[in-house]
């Protein structure tokens, strides 16, 4: 902990996706709905009661903005937790008992590395919004799903093979002499010694989360409108690049900053958990 | 090394098998399916419905459908475009090759930037460049390659222009000049604000993976020896240092490819490129199944060809490697 607060630029980060999140949760503080429209008044420039403008139906872009936060910061979060929990499950079991469940295991991860993931990813969004069911309706749900069923690979195996270095270690040895099962030893023993891999890939995983779920909706096959989201608004910002230019600029500034102070977190994580980083205090 | 190629060839069949079955129950068993667009159309009767079926072969079950599938796909028969009555393989002749252009000229862009910013920044750690560098690759890395294409259409396709023609400073969509002659120049001319938005972020990748790598390499035993032997500096940096932290890039391109290939599917969206990711963004749109389906399996091929590729790379450049 004390290492990772050594690292300047990632506690800055820190404060900077506190900050995000606070923004988030006070976007219902704002005096504009994300949703509703005001013909009357589409295409505003920058004013003092609409600090980014409105868009093509009249809406304000700041709440927009501010509404499409909600929806990164869910989905980054949640598919991160859910790619992280399978991924970890799978290397666990893997690299744990070895042998032809490995084997079993492996090739399956292997096939899913192969898969060209945005092309599925796209298949998977539009013909799963299809569904008869009614919990699939809705698309945030969807798109967290889609992208953690394309993203566990790389978390199993890296827990892979954290898992077969620690499983010949002593202390493992010396808890199974003295009677411990396989799941406690798997859970208690070996687990909490990768953790520090573990928050760092979950780190890139919630950056690329946030990336790929903003690009699903840019193309329109992300979460659907009306709900707003960075990915929407910039596609929309494209449609009409002549008449508000800003529009494109604000989404992908959000997007930028919220990935680089993952990034930096992530890059604090690894130097406060490697044990080889050597601190040049310059 | 042939039996080995083999070999892998060999085994990766079962992982495009599993591949194409995955995808076609996507695709074909969703309720609706294929003709989803056909029932919500109030212009479509019921009849119509029913002959589309049948000429589409849809009133098959399912393992019937897909193994006919299979089976034309093997001959090399893509089945037709829904919505634009052609052979989907001539469709997708027609845009391998500009994907190909656009992913390769990229590649190569990266690689040029990469590898001299990646060897500096090693080489000098620490110094005013690889602070530079650093912080560059940082921005590159977060940059979401959409929005740098579309902000570089807005910086120079609406804010700037020539100032002797008045013209937009460089094309925003499209790859030749409508109207115009085709010619190299006029390509390369359409190719310049594409290419600098699919590679920013790739040589911000690698350069930092080989700056880390490099440094790594730069602590080994035999680096230390060499340098007690008197070799030159440039001796140690590019023959000893860089061929074996050369080594782990290759690996990592290999594994990156699909993200490579979605890259490009935002660039030729955001640039009209008709190449095959914005055929596969149409067909997507329109339902458009033969299509889609030919898409992600030909891709699917392509990145498992290239990561071969790259294994058998990396034991050209790594004699320790022995295949087996």
């Amino acid at each position: 902990m004390r290492r990772f607060f050594k690292h300047r630029l990632a506690v800055v980060a820190v404060v900077m996706l506190a900050v995000m999140v606070l923004l988030a949760l006070g976007a219902s503080f704002t005096p504009y709905s994300p949703t509703e429209q005001d013909p009357a008044n589409p295409f505003m420039n920058p004013t003092p009661s609409h600090w980014f403008g409105t868009d093509e139906l009249g809406r304000d872009i700041f709440t927009r903005i501010l509404y499409g936060s909600r929806v990164s910061l869910i989905v980054g979060l949640v598919s991160t937790l859910l790619t992280i929990f399978v991924g970890v499950t799978v290397g666990a079991i893997s690299g744990y008992y070895g042998g032809n469940l490995d084997n079993i295991l492996m090739r399956i991860t292997d096939t899913f590395l192969t898969f060209p993931t945005i092309f599925v990813l796209i298949i998977l969004s539009s013909f799963l919004r299809e569904q008869p069911f009614p919990w699939l309706k809705n698309s945030v749900l969807v798109v967290i799903v889609i992208i953690a069923s394309l993203s566990w690979m790389w978390p199993a195996r890296l827990v892979r093979s954290l898992f077969i270095n620690l499983r010949e270690r002593e202390f493992v040895t010396a808890t199974r002499a003295l009677g411990g099962g396989s799941v406690g030893i798997i859970i208690r023993h070996i687990l909490p010694n990768c953790l520090g891999p573990i928050l760092v890939s979950g780190t890139l995983q919630m950056a690329y989360a946030i990336i790929t779920e903003s690009g699903l909706s840019y193309l329109g096959f992300g979460v659907q409108p009306p709900t707003p989201t960075w990915g929407a608004i910039l596609s929309t910002a494209q449609v009409h690049v002549f008449r508000a230019p800003w529009m494109a600029i604000y989404p992908g500034v959000m997007i930028f900053i919220t990935v680089m102070t993952i990034n930096y977190i992530g890059d604090g994580l690894r130097d406060a958990f490697d044990p080889y980083v050597v601190h040049t205090d310059k | 090394m042939a039996r080995y190629a083999l070999r892998r060839v060999l085994q990766s069949i079962p992982i495009i098998f599993i591949l194409s079955i995955l995808l076609f129950a996507m695709v074909r068993a969703a309720p609706g399916g294929p003709l989803s667009t056909a029932y919500r159309n109030p212009n479509v009767t019921k009849a119509q419905i029913e002959l589309l079926k049948k000429q589409l072969g849809l009133d098959q079950p399912l393992p019937v459908q897909y193994a006919r599938w299979l089976g034309d796909m093997l001959r090399g028969d893509m089945g037709d475009s829904i919505k634009f009555r052609r052979p989907v393989s001539e469709m997708i002749a027609e845009r391998i090759p500009n994907t190909l252009i656009l992913v390769g000229v990229s590649f190569l862009v990266t690689l040029i930037i990469a590898l001299p910013v990646g060897i500096l920044s090693a080489r000098k750690p620490y110094s005013l460049f690889d602070y530079i560098a650093t912080t560059l690759t940082f921005i590159g890395q977060s940059v979401p390659v959409y929005w740098l294409g579309l902000a570089l259409i807005l910086v120079f396709y609406v804010a700037i222009q020539n100032p002797y023609t008045g013209d937009p400073l460089f094309p925003a969509g499209g790859m030749r000049t409508i109207g115009g002659e085709s010619s190299l120049s006029d390509l390369a001319w359409h190719l310049v604000l594409p290419v600098t938005a699919l590679s920013a972020s790739w040589a911000a990748w690698y350069s930092r993976f080989l700056r880390s790598s490099l440094m790594d390499v730069l602590h080994e035993d035999y680096i230390r020896t060499a340098r007690a032997k008197g070799a030159a500096d440039r001796v140690v940096y590019y023959k000893h240092a860089l061929s074996n932290a050369i080594l782990p890039l290759v690996t990592l391109i290999g594994l990156d490819l699909p993200s490579l290939f979605a890259g490009a599917l935002f660039i030729e969206t955001i640039f009209a490129w008709p190449g095959m990711g914005r055929l596969f963004w149409d067909a997507a749109r329109g339902r458009d199944y033969p299509v889609l389906l030919a898409v992600v399996m030909i891709d699917a091929v392509i990145i498992i060809i290239c990561n071969i590729l790259a294994d058998l790379f990396y034991g050209v450049l790594d004699p320790r490697v022995k295949y087996d």
